[in-house]
């Protein structure tokens, strides 16, 4: 009996004898919200496209739900959501609206949510009726989400989601995320957006160059948690910055100084992007 | 296990919906999708028309060989052209675009059984084929007095040749689509060879009047047989000895579209692609 959704153990994939995925190991827990992060070319969307059943692999031991996505059956299909990265289907062959074309989805699985559900879910209620064309393209990409979800999959694949999305939608959509996540879905997230890394997933894999440089829960990743502080402040002659181990005497001393209130106060650990772009080797 | 595992559902207890309930929502999505596309549906419908009505207008009171008028002739032959463009072309042209763009890989996730996709589009193909037939007699009986088929047996040869043809049509439509590199340049790989072969397979021209050469290499590809079908449908039986074979030949029709069914069908299954290359 394993609880782990996703196993992977030296995951490889050559591309004309290169390799774009180089011994990657993953393994992504039932329940969990789960995010890959890394560069464009980094082998995330391969590793991600192998998990799912797309692409074969060269070399390595993969199993989702317990099954190896290269053999996978219909009936392993129905338990598994995608949400593809780029598809202008909804655009080209746009005339069905909203209604049919997640009715027409959900008719493929054995036990679907109602249409309407999903389409509640990915807050498109308004435009049921609409034809896939009329929609902008944040709002055909929700329509995206609610194709992947309306098979109510257990495990549900998300890459790049909230590509195109303003702020406002992003936020909805993360409140969609965790609902399912807490009903027990487990998610495995691509994504550009640190940020929504940071706030959705349990935990996150940073690969880089086809190799997974760390795993870990975001507010840990890269030693962040135990990293060294910065503290600003308005003094008199100006702003001050001092990069310290130990913030709080630092903060206690400023307020014995200035005898209460410090001006402009802000104590600063490295942000998940700092530890990121160091990973990945990037001059921050 | 924790409790909301058995929350989300694992799929068991719940059966996998029917090959035919799935199909019957493929072919309702094609055939929306199809009659929501205006452009499409006039294109579809009005090009073989309009080609009658040229046509017909200015050859329709020759008379050829046996007594025949130019315009029985041609019918027969815009009969078979519009089984071919509805099946072949229709979708050597379709399925690489929906590859294009995704709309396969979307599908090639999904449990959908992957017949029930073909199924959709063989709807789709027969219910184009059927109402341009129906339009096509419409017009000829109404402005160019064409005389339908006078016996039962007449009308069996008009649907065998059809349903053959059709499927032959169909099946390598399909595998063009494998053949074709991308949905952009599709319609125009396929329509240029579609036009070639309804000029060198008797559609507009007389068959019997082409080179022997052109004949031959016709008489390589299914059109020409259906096109010959169709006129052993519409035209008296005395004008078979104007045919190259002096006879209608309906058994040779039948092998070579049954020969390339299966050809159609053994290339479809084996080359068959749910994503373009550039996408690996």
């Amino acid at each position: 009996m394993t609880d782990a959704a996703i196993r992977v153990t030296g995951l490889r994939k050559l591309y004309q004898g290169r390799p774009a995925v180089d011994g990657v190991d993953l393994e992504v827990h039932r329940g969990e919200v789960f995010s890959l992060l890394g560069p464009n070319g980094a082998g995330k969307s391969t590793t991600v496209e192998i998990l799912e059943g797309f692409r074969r692999r060269d070399g390595g031991d993969v199993r989702v739900l317990g099954t190896d996505p290269a053999h996978a059956d219909a009936a392993w299909k129905a338990r598994i959501g995608i949400v593809l990265q780029r598809v202008d289907d909804l655009a080209q062959s746009s005339e069905l609206t909203v209604r049919e074309w997640v009715g027409s989805m959900a008719a493929y699985f054995p036990d679907p949510r109602p249409p309407d559900e999903a389409i509640e879910m990915v807050g498109l209620t308004g435009k049921r009726d609409a034809r896939a064309s009329s929609l902008s393209g944040g709002q055909r990409r929700r329509l995206d989400v609610a194709l992947g979800i309306v098979g109510r999959p257990e495990l549900l694949f998300l890459d790049e989601p909230t590509t195109g999305f303003d702020p406002e939608a992003r936020r909805q959509f993360w409140g969609l995320i965790q609902g399912l996540a807490e009903a027990g879905t487990t998610i495995l997230l691509t994504t550009h957006y640190l940020d929504e890394a940071e706030h959705l997933a349990d935990r996150v894999a940073v690969i880089s160059a086809g190799r997974i440089v760390e795993v870990g829960p975001p507010a840990t990743l890269g030693g962040r948690a135990h990293a060294a502080a910065t503290v600003r402040w308005l003094d008199r002659d100006g702003p001050r910055a001092v990069t310290t181990d130990v913030p709080t005497q630092v903060v206690r001393e400023l307020a014995a100084r200035f005898d209460g209130e410090v001006p402009e106060l802000v104590v600063e650990r490295p942000s998940l992007e700092d530890v990121y772009l160091r990973m990945i080797g990037s001059p921050a | 296990m924790t409790t909301t595992a058995g929350a989300t559902g694992t799929g068991t207890g719940h059966r996998p919906p029917s090959l035919l309930s799935v199909s019957r929502v493929r072919a309702r999505v094609e055939l929306l999708t199809f009659l929501r596309e205006r452009e499409a549906v006039i294109f579809t419908f009005a090009f073989p028309i309009i080609l009658l009505v040229i046509f017909g207008s200015v050859f329709g009171r020759q008379e050829l060989e046996g007594g025949v008028s130019f315009a029985q002739y041609f019918v027969a032959g815009m009969i078979a052209a519009g089984l071919f463009g509805s099946s072949f072309q229709n979708l050597a042209i379709a399925i690489p675009i929906e590859r294009d763009s995704g709309a396969l890989k979307r599908l090639a996730g999904t449990p959908m059984p992957r017949s029930a996709y073909f199924v959709g589009k063989v709807v789709l193909v027969a219910v184009i084929a059927l109402v341009q037939n129906a339009l096509l007699l419409l017009i000829g009986v109404l402005f160019y007095d064409l005389d339908l088929p006078g016996s039962a047996g007449r009308w069996l040869t008009y649907a065998w040749v059809s349903v053959l043809g059709v499927t032959a049509c169909t099946l390598l439509g399909v595998a063009a689509a494998s053949a074709v590199r991308n949905g952009k340049t599709a319609p125009a790989v396929i329509s240029p060879i579609a036009i070639v072969l309804q000029f060198i397979s008797g559609v507009f021209f007389v068959f019997s009047d082409l080179p022997a050469w052109m004949q031959t290499i016709a008489s390589v590809f299914p059109l020409k047989w259906m096109t010959q079908g169709m006129r052993s449908v519409f035209l008296p039986d005395g004008y078979a000895t104007q045919e190259p074979a002096g006879a209608w030949e309906h058994g040779r029709i039948a092998l070579v579209l049954a020969i390339w069914s299966v050809v159609g069908l053994v290339v479809a299954v084996r080359t068959f692609r749910w994503r373009n290359k550039a996408d690996g």
